[in-house]
């Protein structure tokens, strides 16, 4: 009884330790704020996002058009298009950066 | 020692509480080292737990009867390994083991994605200790494995349907499965919270679901085989509720993995995506509901228990609250994106989830009904086997089929021409397979011969696509390192076909043989001969075992010796059927013989079932593991790309 409460008193202590570091290890920090995006940030995320969306179906649409999946008039098409969008995309991120 | 573990799991509720709140207020407060606090809490919780789980392990292995759950699950004549089983037989010590694999994986999740992604961790963190709270406040307040009694002389023994080796896997696995649904729940509610619905959350969670899934996957078939060799009906899944309970979290969680492709891709399908994570982790809490709550009478139901509305609570709980985020969230979640073409790989992906959604919710309906049948008209209803194949069939066969197509149409639109081209090739020979199998005769079963001939659809395709693609990248290795999600998929693909094959093989050209007989009387069953020879008695460590020694022949040549039988177990006072199983790799088939009924005098009642292609489903977890890996083998391109773009927001 005496050793099971004993080390229960040390399980205890040892989980108050861990929870208590964060306060332990930076005594006075001069930023205690969690990194909250500004909303640049997120447009610039957002124009990221798309870009890698739009490089990722360009590099698709060569793959269809390679495997045969994707005709000849659907790739032309397509590709313009998705080329558009990603030049929109990195222009928008530019202005956010 | 029981004082200890008491202890050590009111530490974690205190530690899970901590989590919560603190956390919560955290969070919304954005308190940098407050949510860092609160993130440790759940490792620690990770600790606490685990010196819990260490001193009742420590009890089952010593014996410790004046602990209740160990003397209820094991006996001092329980070999070493069930004794470890033992830990998940019951129910307080399966909570046990959720709370443990929780904090495991919260932890690893908070350690991971801390720093990646600080203010998504924020918000996760209060949801993952809020469900860590209420599995800890169970095993406090309801049902601990840490009750004392004085010690009798002998336990009750553990269930000799659970004294197999597959126990030692397949409730881990399923539980691995189950909590690990908890994470990409936890952080899609923590975008929401925080009200970011960029892609942030599925790429922090995106492994998770594939580690969760592939755990539930292996467990399930783990547990189908375990069925198939113990329990000694010749089957292999009995659509028995507490089967269903693990397919149909894995149902949405393959919908899950397939539509956020969709949102990756084309930024489209985010509420859909959001609701699949809470439909998924709902169903992995109604799962555990099901199991333990002993609501259902089922094989795996041992213990009836006050656990049942504390978890219909919770389940209402969580269900209300996440559906009323989604509605909070819903200006953000809309997207502007359309589909282009109804005839498009996003297309083939949307069908592919209604029909997973459809068939996911079909079963909980056959789960629910009978329990709303006695809840609302105090009728005992059952759900039986033609209402779950009915629909496994309706559902199943254009999900095979699904797979076959999907792959062979171009992302956003596909031409007439350019199908016709990509189909001709794998159509033909699905043709071709279905004639030569009705000419030999597999036109006895339409879903039979439909299942064999959409699975050859879909091998060729996937054929197809390997050889088309590494034509086209110019190595097999690039082609699949560049994609390996892709051509994972592909080969999971492959092991659903697998699977398919085998469950068709198994179940529609079976065949069935049942006779009484008396040692040198014989039976004959699809070309096979069975002599029952003699009976015979051995003790084994905790059992008696009855064994019949039967020849198997064909024609003249006898091609093997099995001994079915039947166990008497000491301690559990139960008796377990043993049935026997000859493999015949050259005809791709298994012979089990099961020793129904044995008379006192040495006659025999035999049951002897014929079952081709049924290995082809134990190859199927091979190819299924198989495949998950090399979609979870992390990418470095692709980790350096994503960097790239957060670093780019974080700027």
């Amino acid at each position: 009884m005496t050793v099971a409460l004993v080390l229960a008193a040390l399980v205890a202590t040892a989980a108050v330790l861990l929870v208590a570091v964060p306060f332990l290890r930076e005594p006075a920090p001069n930023e205690d704020t969690l990194p909250e995006p500004k909303d640049s940030g997120k447009r610039a995320l957002a124009h990221a996002e798309e870009r890698d969306r739009a490089l990722s179906a360009l590099k698709e649409l060569e793959f269809d058009h390679r495997t045969g999946k994707l005709s000849d008039a659907d790739y032309r098409e397509l590709v313009g298009a998705y080329r558009r969008r990603a030049a929109a995309a990195l222009q928008g991120i530019e202005p956010a950066k | 020692m029981a004082d200890l573990g008491r202890a050590a799991l009111f530490v974690s509720l205190g530690l899970a509480v901590y989590a919560t709140v603190v956390g919560a207020w955290a969070a919304r407060t954005h308190k940098r080292r407050l949510s860092d606090s609160a993130g440790n809490a759940l490792l620690a919780a990770l600790g606490s737990t685990a010196v819990a789980a260490a001193v009742l392990l420590s009890a089952l292995l010593r014996h410790d009867f004046s602990f209740a759950y160990v003397a209820q699950h094991t006996s001092t004549e329980l070999p070493t390994g069930y004794s470890i089983s033992a830990f998940w037989g019951g129910q307080e010590g399966s909570l046990l083991l959720w709370l443990l694999v929780l904090t495991a994986y919260a932890s690893a999740a908070v350690l991971i994605n801390r720093r990646r992604a600080p203010d998504l961790v924020a918000w996760s963190v209060p949801v993952l200790g809020a469900v860590a709270v209420f599995f800890a406040f169970m095993l406090v307040a309801v049902s601990s494995p840490f009750e004392t009694q004085t010690a009798p002389i002998e336990g009750a023994g553990l269930n000799p349907s659970l004294q197999n080796p597959y126990m030692l896997a397949h409730p881990p696995l399923l539980y691995l499965g189950y909590v690990g649904l908890t994470v990409p729940f936890a952080f899609g509610m923590g975008a929401l919270l925080a009200g970011r619905t960029d892609e942030r959350w599925i790429v922090a969670t995106r492994r998770w679901t594939l580690v969760a899934w592939t755990a539930l996957g292996v467990g399930q078939l783990l547990g189908a085989h375990w069925a198939y060799v113990e329990v000694g009906w010749g089957g292999y899944y009995a659509w028995d509720p507490v089967e269903n309970a693990a397919l149909m979290p894995w149902l949405a969680a393959t919908a899950f993995l397939h539509s956020v492709m969709i949102q990756e891709k084309r930024g489209m399908l985010k509420v859909w995506n959001v609701l699949l994570v809470i439909l998924a982790f709902c169903l992995s809490l109604f799962g555990t509901f099901l199991t333990r709550s002993g609501v259902v009478n089922s094989i795996h139901s041992f213990t009836e228990s006050p656990l049942g509305p504390w978890f219909l609570g919770f389940i209402c709980v969580v269900t209300a609250g996440s559906l009323a985020l989604v509605f909070w969230r819903l200006p953000l979640l809309r997207t502007k994106t359309r589909l282009e073409s109804l005839v498009s790989r996003e297309a083939a992906f949307l069908y592919n989830n209604l029909l997973l959604v459809a068939l996911c919710l079909t079963i909980l309906w056959g789960v629910a009904f009978p329990m709303l049948s006695e809840l609302v008209r105090g009728e005992t209803r059952t759900v039986g086997r033609p209402y779950y194949d009915f629909f496994l069939r309706t559902f199943g066969l254009p999900l095979l089929l699904l797979m076959g197509i999907g792959p062979l149409i171009a992302w956003r639109r596909a031409s007439l021409r350019s199908l016709g081209r990509m189909f001709v090739w794998p159509a033909g020979i699905a043709v071709a397979v279905g004639v030569v199998l009705l000419a030999l005769g597999a036109g006895s079963s339409t879903p039979g011969l439909v299942a064999y001939t959409f699975s050859a659809f879909v091998l060729a395709t996937i054929v197809l696509e390997f050889v088309r693609g590494t034509r086209a990248v110019g190595s097999f290795t690039q082609l699949v390192g560049r994609n390996r999600r892709r051509y994972g998929g592909y080969i999971v693909h492959a092991s659903v076909v697998l699977l398919a094959l085998g469950v068709a093989g198994s179940g529609a050209y079976g065949s069935t043989a049942e006779r009484k007989l008396s040692p040198g009387q014989s039976l004959s069953v699809a070309g096979y001969t069975l002599t029952y020879r003699s009976l015979s008695q051995q003790r084994g460590a905790n059992h008696i075992a009855l064994r019949a020694a039967v020849d198997v022949s064909r024609g003249d040549k006898l091609v093997a010796r099995v001994q079915p039988g039947k166990n008497r177990y000491f301690a559990e006072q139960q008796v377990s059927n043993e049935m026997a199983i000859h493999t015949d790799w050259l005809r791709a088939e298994d012979v089990d013989v099961i020793a129904d009924q044995i008379n006192p005098g040495g006659a025999i009642y035999f049951k002897v079932l014929v079952k081709p292609l049924v290995n082809l489903i134990w190859v199927a977890g091979l190819v299924f593991l198989a495949g998950a890996l090399v979609a979870l083998w992390p990418d470095a391109r692709e980790q350096r790309r994503l960097a790239a773009r957060y670093a780019l927001a974080e700027a």
